[in-house]
């Protein structure tokens, strides 16, 4: 049972509660730590697992190495072929998926209770004895080269592509996780084999489940999943990305209507002081829905876009606050000219009603997000990777509310650079600054 | 397996739930369903319109949905935009999605505020009031939505065109967000003489979702959607039909933005229909057979066995007014062309047709449906679409809750006999998407 503790608020506008999810912290026999959260209400469990880094760790030359190989663990294990795996899965009607990222490497579970020791039996042995047979490599390989190809025409994919190899260049960052397509042809069994002891190790593991399952009984199912892990890893980190996109716009020329705006500068590490406090700035710059300044001014005022949202990126070797929207052609001018003068003002910090409406909905919305066995894990590893602590459920809404507008206009001012914000815009844009 | 997004919707064999559902009807004619999760303090509260973009006239696509962006922008008491404000000071969030066959309005809140966007969305159901002003920016603001989800992306262009060459007179050939020429003159009377026809107690049905008891909703709902008063006049939703196609229809688009080529073909295909289930059901396992993952036949023929396939699949949903399609779509190999790829497609649907299914897969898929009844009850949110699409089109109650059984119960040579029917080339449209010969890609 998720016990989410809310006070009752009785009048519209005093603060939603805060929430208590009943995490216990869970040390298997074998030494592997993980969150779970018991809820024997519905008979399945959902386990995360995450390994940090990820494709960031791909080494030199060997761009695609980590999602290759994250693509075949279930593509065939022991005298499992694809085919038989599927089925296996199938007939337990289990879920896994494996996904390659560039600070992490993901693989989610579901399995019912009824049948959990064969479950997690097929996975373990997917995740730790893979067959990497070759047939399956060259088939996957051709799937990788074909979304390759097909990112290389989309313009939100360009602009994206374009956006990190100009800011990250020769890091890990500054190339798609996918690979290039001569890195790709070029991978080879070895690369694989060798992209699979990198990655998949226990000092790199983090943990969540929810669901059906006691402490106990997830302790003694981690030992059987992963206790044949590697417990370290040799493969050198990259260490820090830099920044290295100029100021000002880049212009890739494509055919289409419109015009996606790609934009960002570097930001705050997610352990930074005041991150707290960039998070709110962010919410009210364009994190939020529909009431944003971006929104406000670009959608709802001029009607210049669908939609347009900023985030913060704290990732593991640099951190960049940055955003997207698309415009037509003959109206992208206007939205890059809103976008930089938002930038301009909410370097100035924000008013006292922007705070007050961007504590209520994020307090309020916080406690929202616990609502699910799916959800509940993800979160929880979450938390996990940011290195948060258990407490932070707890003390997270009261952060938020303790800070004041003074704050905000001390990080506004040290978080939004005007100056060097950076513009990707993939189209054919009528009428930019420094056009004829 | 790296999956592959080819714009298709695949239909999945997701069936109704164990969880307690309970339904009434208003005076006023508002039904209303909950579906009670008690895991956590948070309501989903939606309200679906039993009218969609199928329902528009000739001339105005796109209405339907130019409507339900203007329903952000204000009534008599709320201003533009302060009803996702007053949703987001609670915390919540907010959105609306317009498809061909309906209308649906969404907050997601804490339990405890589910009164208040009950009330916002009764008031909104007849005390819309529209500016000048505000309406000309949304009207910008559609055409982009439609620049940034059709314009710039071949293959939804391509779908676009399919559509329209599959229905010869039904209105699904026309797209949900409209023409661009006709959005682009839309005008505020079109979308008020829309409001005014359709939003109507009598036409809507209210779904909650989440902690909440049925009591506490039908007091809740008596309260703020009670006093609505019904619309007397409610046309009766009929459509235009299609009339026999007696040829298939072929179409080659081509563009320089296609990496990846590739052959589909959709079908005209039967629906779901009141009490009367079972061939969309035969159609449902069918499209699970023949295309849903690894272990699927086109997977297991073209993939595994000739290579002559990137990823191949079929689709199908069921969940429609009117005739829906059942499609086959397979990306070739390097190498292989799109004629010999739709002529590997076939010779693969033939094989199967000859065979028949193979029972140890036909278990399979019976036992990811039962387990799927265990997994949704995880997503409140999930049911109450599921709830809400079926609803809209006319399903009843016992309909979403018996689809699940209507599923186990399809067996092998019912899988063949919808596949013998529905599989008929002169209902078909074929289609190639690629890039045009000979012309290098350039960025």
């Amino acid at each position: 049972m998720i016990r989410l503790v809310l006070a009752v608020f009785l009048t519209l506008l005093t603060l939603p509660a805060r929430a208590a999810v009943d995490i216990q912290e869970v040390t298997s026999p074998g030494g592997i730590n993980a969150w779970l959260v018991e809820e024997p209400a519905i008979p399945f469990v959902a386990l995360e697992l995450r390994f940090l880094p990820g494709a960031a760790l791909d080494r030199t030359g060997k761009r695609g190495a980590v999602n290759l190989m994250m693509g075949l663990l279930e593509e065939g294990t022991g005298d499992l072929d694809a085919q038989g795996f599927a089925a296996a899965r199938d007939e337990l009607a289990a879920s896994y998926s494996y996904q390659a990222y560039d600070d992490a490497v993901a693989i989610s579970a579901k399995f019912l209770s009824e049948n959990r020791d064969e479950a997690v039996d097929l996975l373990r042995r997917s995740i730790i004895e893979p067959a990497f047979a070759q047939d399956a490599i060259d088939r996957v390989r051709d799937q990788v080269l074909s979304v390759i190809a097909r990112n290389a025409v989309e313009p939100n994919e360009i602009g994206r592509a374009r956006f990190n190899e100009l800011a990250y260049g020769d890091h890990p960052y500054g190339s798609a996780v996918e690979g290039t397509v001569e890195s790709v042809a070029a991978l080879t069994r070895d690369d694989i084999m060798q992209a699979h002891r990198d990655v998949l190790v226990r000092d790199n593991l983090y943990v969540s489940a929810v669901g059906d399952i006691t402490a106990e009984e997830l302790g003694a199912l981690l030992d059987t999943l992963l206790g044949a892990l590697p417990q370290s890893t040799d493969v050198a980190d990259p260490g820090p990305a830099g920044w290295n996109i100029a100021p000002g716009i880049e212009l890739v020329e494509y055919d289409v209507p419109q015009s996606v705006v790609i934009f960002g500068q570097p930001g705050f590490e997610r352990d930074d002081p005041d991150f707290f406090a960039a998070y709110v700035l962010n919410d009210i710059l364009g994190g939020r829905g529909f009431s944003s300044r971006l929104m406000e001014e670009a959608r709802v005022k001029r009607g210049l876009t669908y939609g347009i949202g900023t985030f913060l990126a704290p990732m593991e070797y640099a951190a960049s606050t940055g955003g997207q929207a698309s415009s037509a052609n003959e109206s992208a001018a206007e939205l890059v000219s809103v976008i930089s003068d938002e930038w301009v003002r909410i370097a100035e910090g924000v008013t006292e009603e922007e705070l007050a409406a961007a504590k209520t909905y994020l307090t309020g919305a916080y406690p929202l997000r616990f609502d699910g066995n799916e959800r509940i894990a993800s979160i929880l590893v979450g938390m996990q990777m940011d290195d948060l602590p258990v407490s932070y459920i707890a003390t997270r809404n009261a952060d938020i509310e303790a800070l004041k507008v003074e704050d905000l206009a001390r990080v506004a001012k040290r978080l939004y650079q005007p100056e060097n914000l950076s513009f990707v815009i993939v189209g054919q844009p009528e009428g930019l600054p420094g056009d004829g | 397996m790296f999956r592959f997004a080819t714009a298709l919707t695949l239909a999945a064999a997701v069936p109704a739930t164990a969880a307690e559902v309970t339904d009434f009807t208003l005076e006023n004619g508002m039904e209303v369903v909950v579906i009670e999760d008690h895991r956590a303090p948070v309501v989903v509260h939606m309200v679906w319109y039993k009218v969609g973009a199928a329902d528009e006239t000739a001339g105005v696509s796109g209405v339907a949905h130019y409507l339900e962006h203007l329903m952000f922008k204000g009534t008599d008491t709320l201003e533009p935009g302060e009803f996702s404000q007053v949703v987001e000071a609670q915390g919540g969030s907010d959105n609306a999605f317009t498809s061909f066959d309906y209308t649906a309005y969404h907050q997601r809140v804490a339990a405890d505020r589910l009164g208040l966007m009950m009330e916002m969305e009764a008031d909104r159901m007849r005390n819309l009031r529209l500016d000048d002003r505000d309406i000309a920016t949304e009207l910008r603001v559609v055409q982009e939505e439609r620049n940034q989800r059709i314009e710039n992306d071949p293959g939804a262009l391509f779908a676009e065109q399919r559509d329209a060459a599959q229905y010869l007179n039904h209105p699904y050939g026309r797209p949900v967000i409209g023409w661009m020429d006709e959005v682009e003159s839309l005008q505020l009377e079109d979308a008020l003489s829309f409001y005014e026809t359709y939003y109507a107690p009598n036409n809507a049905i209210l779904i909650v979702a989440g902690d909440v008891t049925p009591d506490e909703v039908r007091a809740l709902a008596e309260e703020h959607y009670g006093p609505v008063p019904p619309t007397p006049d409610l046309p009766e939703r009929t459509r235009p039909q299609e009339p026999p196609q007696l040829v298939e229809r072929r179409l080659v688009y081509e563009d320089p933005k296609v990496a990846q080529p590739y052959v589909i073909r959709s079908y005209l295909a039967p629906e779901r229909n009141p009490g009367d289930q079972k061939t969309a059901a035969a159609l449902t396992i069918l499209a699970e057979v023949l295309g849903n993952g690894q272990s699927s036949e086109l997977a297991q023929r073209l993939q595994f066995g000739t290579g002559e396939a990137l990823y191949a699949s079929a689709f199908y949903s069921g969940t429609t007014l009117d005739r829906t399609t059942f499609g086959l779509v397979m990306v070739p190999a390097p190498g292989v062309s799109l004629p010999d790829a739709e002529a590997a497609l076939d010779r693969a649907v033939t094989e199967f047709l000859d065979e028949g299914v193979d029972p140890d897969q036909l278990e399979r898929i019976k036992t990811r449906i039962r387990a799927a009844e265990i997994y949704e009850a995880d997503s409140a949110r999930e049911l109450a679409n599921r709830y809400g699409r079926a609803l809209s089109i006319g399903l009843t109650l016992d309909d979403v809750e018996s689809w699940p059984d209507e599923l186990r119960a399809v067996t092998g040579e019912d899988v063949i006999a919808a596949a013998r029917d529905v599989f008929d080339r002169r209902n078909a449209v074929t289609g190639y998407l690629k890039a045009p010969e000979a012309q290098e890609m350039t960025q």
